[in-house]
């Protein structure tokens, strides 16, 4: 074994001390124990006023140990990377057990690597002033782009994750995660009104990313556009109506209707709407979804999970059928299922769970302006702030950040932002069109459960979906308003 | 299953952790910096659920951080490190020293002035041991039972994400350059069950109940948490949509207080100067009806928001943020004060790293004096908002649009659950319809508000 084996050379790890770490752990009994060894060392800075105002930089470093017995977890973590603070660690996990030790699997089976983000110069140690040079010139396109851009905020993060995940199952994998973002919010003002706008993106890529793919100016415009564009936006109607997603980051739709509620872990539990569907119907035939950790460069995408398993291209539904959940190592065990390499967690001091990677739609056969035609009265919404769902009641909300009326098959005016609400497992139902033009985010999303946030990603062709309610203030044309 | 001994913190190990965050400060002075401000950050925590009465997960460990602020000038810069090793510290100062080179002149950077420095003296009843005081087996007890009084309320509650206890120390220290020394320990624990029930034809609903206290002897029984949180999940059996109409809303204390938390948000001093909220410039202003009164008091005894020095080390204080309507003061730390020409009001909310941001003290809307019930009482046809889905308010424009379940209210009365519905508004006006504020103020955060009544929004639905 050679290589990377970061954890080996920064702190005099070696495997011998990782059989011993496993070995304290399994020594109350239970069926398996893991270390996950976490290494991140992230810079963040931030422009405002036209003056870079805050600049940091930080490491944060330290080790988790889990055991499991059936289905019980013991977890606990240290900064401190001593063996007498890691053997403290795998003591107060084994609490979790008790009975007679188990010995860990002999030997460490380390997988072939995959290499989804292979970034030479990680941006953590590129020039800082190559840093400020992209959030400088992200404030003046800003600036530049309409005089009545009055506030500008744009801030640059990016980090590198080391990791080491060794179990007593044999699992051995190591992963160097590489992760940057640009981010853009403008406030633009009038005599009468003042309105916002934001936009960003990154994924696990180098520098070079932002001088030559994405550049600044490309956040900035965007950014500028929409605060000036939501500046005349009138008052979104209330009700159900026919709703065009836009491509891309309206993919959140699936991440919050659907993505949550196949999680395994609910569905183990049976606390998901969408427990005992496996088979049945849950969109309509033009409908197929995947949950795909493999695509390269992406915010969402793992060589590894946080378990140590290579991550997968899942297939969630196939033409409207439900086929699989997202799962992790326990998920698998105790369901009898494949693990579908999901399990992930924010930080060395959380638990895994089963977790989104990159969750989309496949682009279907339906042209775009078709879709839009299609509609008489309807919202067609192409920007997102974000969402939440009752995993069990299968109640889901998207906040639309950019949105325009429909009318007669025309896209005519701006409409205030407003949240769309509807039912997870059936709003994919009615889908009555989708799109060829598959897009993904550019890199922005972040998604919060128990406690814990991690990076993903998430996509969508433009699909028309026939009845969701819009949470606006303007009174529909037809029908009586209760008094 | 046996318990461990969590490691006594011994005072000697007290005193290093301040001489580091001085030893620190001093160094990054010697290294050219002309201010410098430490924090260091310790805690403990244990944590763990039972589900269908068997352990899930059981959790405990502890963590330190340490974090540097430096000033060259009007630079600044800040870094942090978990790791406390004599080359990390090292790493970290340089860092912060390197760092300070490259960021703006920013005529308003600084810490605050000597004279305003100081920490509330007294006990701020913030710290309680008990909160570890139970053995091992008896935390898990505690999350047992929790969960036992749900399931056991009725046989429609069949399923459970199960009941916790959870509790956690944590002992903070600021430390700067104008000689400032300070620190304070806080402790927390709470109960939570989230029961899950299940109608005939096999729909879910899902609900929880929790408390939480600093001290052990201070939680509600588990029996009484669990009942509730049963009885939460119950009501929302056999919810359906409703149709689009513009009715009263009545909001209960959970979803009132976030609506409160609206107006934090408006008058953090961040967002003033910049204009980036709806009540920018309105200082002196009606911004409300004459019966709202909000008030951020970071000095309450063992209060959730109390501390006795604010993330830059100046005292807190009680701050009448809206009087009879009218909004009297911002929240602000140092930078924003600066910025508006005011005088910081101890709000300033400092992290491991970055620039001090704006958090709340005790922050609450003083109540009325109606009961939830009796506001029920006089609406013949609206709604009761117990959950809100998503977040949705637009701090810039006003605009206010976001998912919400609860009950309809009917002649006075409750009468259905509802669900999968919107409630939308605009918050500057919102505020001036709180038509009705109830007497029910309880603090289960640091962010309390009372049961509210606000006319004038639209409910989404059909």
């Amino acid at each position: 074994m050679d290589k990377n084996r970061f954890f080996f050379q920064h702190y005099g790890l070696n495997e011998r001390d990782l059989e011993r770490y496993l070995a304290a752990a399994l020594s109350a009994g239970g069926d398996y124990a893991d270390l996950y060894f976490e290494y991140l060392s992230s810079t963040s800075l931030m422009v405002d006023e036209s003056m870079v105002k805050s600049a940091s930089q930080g490491i944060s470093a330290g080790c988790g140990v889990r055991v499991i017995a059936g289905e019980r977890t013991g977890y606990a973590y240290t900064d401190d990377l001593s063996p007498e603070r890691i053997l403290h660690a795998a003591h107060t996990a084994a609490l979790i057990a008790s009975g007679p030790a188990k010995t860990p699997a002999v030997g460490f089976q380390e997988k072939p690597a995959r290499s989804l983000y292979p970034v030479s110069l990680p941006s953590v140690d590129a020039e800082i002033t190559a840093k400020v040079e992209l959030v400088m010139r992200a404030d003046s396109a800003a600036r530049a782009y309409d005089p009545r851009i009055k506030e500008v905020r744009a801030s640059y993060a990016d980090e590198l994750r080391h990791i080491l995940v060794v179990a007593s199952d044999g699992t051995f994998a190591e992963d160097s995660q590489p992760l940057a973002r640009m981010n853009v919010s403008c406030i633009a003002k009038t005599d009468a009104s003042s309105a916002r706008g934001s936009s960003g993106g990154g994924g696990r890529v180098a520098l070079d990313f932002f001088f030559g793919e994405k550049t600044p100016e490309y956040f900035a415009n965007e950014s500028a556009r929409q605060a000036i564009l939501q500046l005349d936006a009138r008052e979104a109607p209330a009700g159900e109506m026919e709703v065009v997603l836009g491509p891309g980051w309206p993919g959140v739709l699936l991440h919050e209707a659907i993505g949550h509620g196949l999680e395994a872990d609910f569905n183990r539990k049976q606390t998901s709407a969408f427990t005992g569907l496996i088979g049945k119907r849950v969109a309509s035939e033009k409908c197929t979804v995947v949950d795909n950790g493999t695509m390269p460069w992406r915010r969402g995408s793992l060589n590894v999970d946080d378990e140590g398993q290579p991550t997968q291209n899942t297939m969630l539904i196939e033409k409207g059928i439900l086929k699989g959940y997202l799962s992790d190592k326990l998920s698998a065990r105790l369901m009898g299922v494949a693990d579908t390499g999901n399990g992930r967690r924010e930080s060395y001091e959380h638990i895994p769970m089963p977790r989104m990677t990159n969750t989309y739609m496949l682009a279907g056969d339906d042209d775009p302006q078709d879709i839009i035609h299609s509609v008489k009265r309807g919202v067609y919404a192409v920007n997102f702030g974000g969402g939440q769902v009752d995993i069990t009641n299968g109640k889901f909300v998207f906040s639309a950040s950019e949105a325009y009326l429909i009318e007669d098959g025309q896209i005519t005016a701006p409409i205030k932002g407003a949240t769309l609400i509807g039912n997870g497992p059936d709003v994919l139902t009615r889908v009555s069109m989708v799109g060829n033009d598959l897009k993904l985010d550019e890199g922005v999303g972040t998604c919060g459960k128990d406690g814990q946030a991690v990076p993903v990603g998430v996509g969508i062709p433009t699909i028309k979906i026939d009845r969701l309610t819009v949470g606006g203030t303007a009174k529909k044309d037809v029908g009586a308003f209760m008094q | 299953m046996s318990t461990t001994q969590l490691e006594t913190r011994n005072s000697k190990l007290e005193t290093d952790l301040k001489d580091l965050a001085q030893d620190i400060v001093r160094r990054a002075m010697s290294g050219g910096a002309t201010a410098a401000e430490c924090v260091i950050r310790e805690g403990d925590e244990f944590s763990t659920v039972v589900r269908l009465g068997q352990v899930e997960t059981l959790k405990e460990s502890g963590s330190k951080a340490v974090g540097l602020r430096v000033f060259y000038g009007k630079r600044a810069a800040s870094t942090y490190s978990s790791d406390f090793s004599r080359a990390g510290i090292d790493r970290m100062l340089s860092s912060a020293l390197e760092l300070a080179k490259i960021t703006s002149e920013d005529p308003y950077a600084g810490i605050p002035d000597q004279s305003q420095l100081g920490s509330l003296q007294g006990d701020l009843d913030l710290y309680f041991p008990d909160v570890y005081s139970l053995p091992g087996a008896e935390r898990i007890s505690y999350a047992r039972r929790t969960e036992k009084a749900a399931l056991d309320y009725d046989r429609r509650i069949k399923n459970s994400e199960g009941g916790s206890f959870d509790a956690a120390t944590g002992h903070k220290i600021l430390a700067n350059s104008h000689g400032f020394v300070g620190e304070y320990r806080r402790s927390y624990c709470s109960i939570a069950a989230v029961p899950i029930a299940q109608t005939e034809n096999g729909n879910m609903q899902r609900d929880y109940w929790f408390s939480v206290a600093r001290s052990l002897g201070r939680l509600d029984s588990p029996e009484k948490v669990g009942t509730i949180a049963a009885q939460r999940t119950l009501r929302r059996l056999g919810a359906r949509k409703v149709k689009t109409a513009q009715v009263p809303v009545v909001f209960d204390p959970m979803v009132a207080s976030s609506i409160l938390e609206h107006i934090f948000e408006g008058v953090n001093g961040d967002s003033v100067y910049r204009g980036a909220s709806f009540l920018a410039g309105k200082l002196g202003e009606k911004i409300a009806g004459d019966s709202v009164n909000v008030i951020d008091d970071g000095t309450m005894p063992g209060g959730f928001g109390t501390s006795p020095f604010d993330g830059e080390g100046v005292p807190t204080r009680r701050t009448v943020v809206i009087e009879n309507g009218v909004l009297k003061s911002y929240l602000l730390n140092s930078y924003s004060a600066r910025k508006l020409g005011l005088q910081t009001t101890a709000n300033a909310s400092r992290g491991l790293a970055g620039t001090p941001g704006i958090g709340p003290g005790n922050y609450f809307l003083q109540p009325g004096t109606k009961t939830p019930q009796a506001i029920i009482a006089g609406i013949p046809q609206g709604l009761y908002v117990t959950e809100f889905l998503g977040h949705g308010a637009n701090l810039v424009t006003g605009d206010y649009s976001r998912g919400a379940s609860g009950l309809w209210i009917s002649g006075g009365e409750l009468a259905f659950p509802v669900e999968e519905i919107t409630v939308a508004g605009n918050l500057k006006e919102i505020f001036f319809n709180i038509s009705e504020i109830g007497n029910d103020l309880e603090f289960r955060g640091a962010v309390a508000c009372p049961t509210i009544r606000i006319d004038g929004l639209t409910v989404g639905g059909e």
